[in-house]
């Protein structure tokens, strides 16, 4: 008799990835749009800082740092999201899916 | 002065919504000489990708397979296609001649395309692909009702599609007009024919392949312009910028934000459209269900959001290298407009979405000038193909088998509706791209993401994530969001003014992208009126929810991959 979903969600090892699910993701999220929306709200407010250069007599500008920072960011975070993801939540949910047969 | 000022405004209409051929869209191209090296490259790659088409149909003989090519896509072969259909011949050509034109601009474009996919990751993608089948709309009504959300879903899918697929449409014939010369009207019922072979007779199949096949040609073209362009300044990319500021009539403020964000509230509006359009548009999710299970769908996003910031900074070198290479050689220019005194960035040949390709000629010389038109072309095909399927599987899978029949559809019957769906489909499009020949269209591709945004994302995130939803509450909040993106994208300055000649300062809503406001009016509206619903059907809406999910968190119940 497969378990109810009543069943499932009382299981401590759902708890379990819901609750690294949740946290991990909307942690990420949230560095993510503090990121794109500082850089927006630089370009809005700060153009000076942006346009400044990165070393004296060099035409690279720290806002071209930023921007490819960003970038760069983007896929950093959602490396760490999946390896983290990898390494725990499908164990999880092969364990949770076994119990609930 | 003024000449600047509409060069600019054209640049901030094309970008913002463009993935962008703003020249090219509004119809001031002149036919080129035929390019026959182009012409035979598409020859191969159309040759190649129907011989894929045809390999496909053989296999695709169940709804599974048509919508979704039964689950077989790896993660990795999806991330490519997933960054195929992202990276579309608009934002190839559009933010590179963005770039070329005001240098850092581009980049606050770029960057704000791609911030949208680790929020994808972070928190659709898992669930997405544990509770839907072939839309995102089975995901939307998995526990509610289903004629109406299938209905707001359908609605919200077909009018970005449409929008979405004018706007390429239009691209496509005036860059095939100028790149290949080719008649207007023959390029785009080229388009046409090619998609509606592709989607009808290969399904998910041949299209995800196609759009494989592309990916993988944009990005090596793309690697080695931005080789060849870096190579020529010994790698160092401070020597290609210290020339690109010599020669560029800015000077050091291409090395800056320019005009392209005005306000602080339009900066935040269109960065929430781009963000958060990406997350709803409706081929986009509809390759989640492509993969065997959430684990194939969360490194798909992984790999997509690799190669699309990659291809992004590419096109970031390419940009520079263009006005390094392109604005300065006297081959790409017309002479009229040099005579007249404008810079090499004005007065470069069929408008700044040509610096790309231009680039490719100073480069790689005529071949390789051929090899980067074509890839062009196909990257047209394939993301239309993909829009295309999308479309028809609103048509198909929400309304008729859904909707109309009540979940009791005979499965080759949906598939024959699917198909006579995208052959209509592909018919309207091709007619559509001409009627909007004259006519810039470029606001369209921002007002698909607006509604993507604005419609379809708040729907699906709060059916997933939040208990309370009820259907009524989605459907109003849903519909909420869908009318007034689409109202304030209309009496935006970009449609009111600029595109429908009203004077300047005359648009009701003086902001570029509605999204900030339709987006609260959608995520409120749906709050609000799913907590005043007390009917019989909002019981059975929330208890639906531990079951959903379960599943969505679990993957308990999903439709895996299908047996090959």
């Amino acid at each position: 008799m497969a378990a109810t979903a009543q069943e499932i969600e009382n299981n401590p090892k759902f708890k379990e990835l819901v609750a690294a699910r949740k946290s991990l993701g909307w942690t990420l999220s949230v560095i993510m749009l503090v990121i794109y929306f500082g850089f927006i709200l630089l370009v809005a407010f700060n153009k000076p800082l942006l346009g400044t250069p990165v070393a004296a007599g060099s035409v690279t500008t720290v806002g071209i740092l930023i921007g490819l920072a960003v970038i760069v960011s983007a896929f950093v975070l959602t490396g760490i999201y999946v390896s983290k993801a990898n390494a725990s939540y499908d164990v999880l949910t092969k364990q949770i899916v076994e119990e609930s047969k | 002065m003024s000449r600047i000022k509409t060069v600019l405004s054209a640049a901030l209409l094309a970008a913002l919504s463009s993935p962008a051929l703003a020249d090219a869209i509004s119809g001031a191209t002149e036919k080129q000489a035929t390019n026959y090296h182009a012409i035979a490259m598409f020859g191969f790659f159309v040759l190649l990708t129907l011989g894929i088409t045809y390999w496909a149909a053989k296999r695709t003989r169940s709804a599974a397979q048509f919508y979704t090519a039964g689950g077989g896509i790896t993660g990795f072969q999806n991330g490519l296609a997933i960054a195929g259909d992202y990276m579309s011949a608009a934002s190839f050509l559009g933010i590179s001649g963005l770039v070329y034109l005001s240098g850092f601009d581009g980049l606050i474009y770029s960057v704000g395309w791609l911030v949208g996919w680790p929020i994808v990751t972070f928190l659709i993608a898992e669930p997405l692909r544990n509770l839907g089948k072939f839309t995102f709309a089975d995901v939307a009504s998995f526990r509610f009702q289903q004629a109406p959300i299938r209905i707001l879903a359908a609605c919200g899918t077909l009018v970005t599609v449409a929008f979405y697929l004018i706007a390429q449409m239009v691209g496509a014939g005036s860059l095939i007009k100028l790149l290949f010369g080719l008649d207007y009207a023959y390029a785009v019922i080229i388009v046409g024919i090619l998609m509606i072979i592709y989607v009808t007779f290969g399904g998910m199949v041949a299209t995800t392949w196609v759009q494989i096949i592309k990916a993988c040609l944009l990005l090596a073209g793309a690697t080695f312009m931005a080789f060849m362009v870096l190579s020529k300044f010994g790698f160092s990319p401070e020597a290609l910028f210290a020339k690109a500021v010599e020669v560029h009539p800015k000077k050091l403020a291409i090395m800056e934000p320019g005009a392209l964000i005005t306000s602080p509230l339009s900066a935040l509006s269109l960065g929430l459209a781009l963000m958060f359009g990406t997350a709803g548009l409706p081929h986009i999710l509809m390759r989640f269900f492509t993969v065997a299970d959430a684990k194939a769908a969360r490194k798909s996003v992984f790999y997509a959001t690799g190669f699309i910031g990659y291809f992004y900074i590419l096109t970031f070198i390419i940009g520079f290298g263009a006005i390094v290479l392109v604005s300065t050689n006297p081959d790409f220019l017309n002479p009229a407009l040099v005579a007249k005194g404008k810079s090499g960035i004005d007065a470069i040949r069929g408008g700044n979405n040509m610096a790309a390709i231009d680039l490719a000629g100073a480069v790689g010389g005529d071949i390789f000038l051929g090899f980067i038109s074509a890839v062009a072309f196909a990257t047209i095909v394939a993301v239309v193909s993909g829009l295309t399927l999308a479309g028809a599987s609103a048509i198909s899978h929400d309304l008729y088998a859904t909707v109309v029949k009540g979940g009791k559809a005979n499965e080759q019957d949906e598939i024959r509706v699917s198909k006579i769906a995208t052959i209509i489909l592909g018919i309207v499009a091709v007619i559509l791209g001409i009627v909007f020949e004259k006519q810039n269209v470029a606001f369209m591709v921002g007002l698909a993401f607006s509604i993507a945004a604005s419609c379809n994302f708040p729907v699906l995130l709060m059916s997933m994530m939040w208990r309370g939803m009820t259907t009524r509450g989605a459907v109003i909040g849903g519909f909420l969001g869908l009318i007034s993106a689409l109202v304030g994208v209309i009496f935006s300055p970009a449609v009111w003014e600029a595109t429908l000649g009203y004077p300047k300062g005359s648009a009701l809503f003086q902001i570029a992208n509605p999204a900030l406001f339709s987006m609260t009016f959608a995520f409120v509206g749906i709050w609000l009126f799913s907590k005043l619903d007390n009917s019989e059907r909002a019981k059975i809406d929330r208890a639906g929810f531990d079951a959903q999910f379960v599943r969505s968190q679990t993957g308990i119940g999903a439709s895996g991959a299908s047996a090959h």
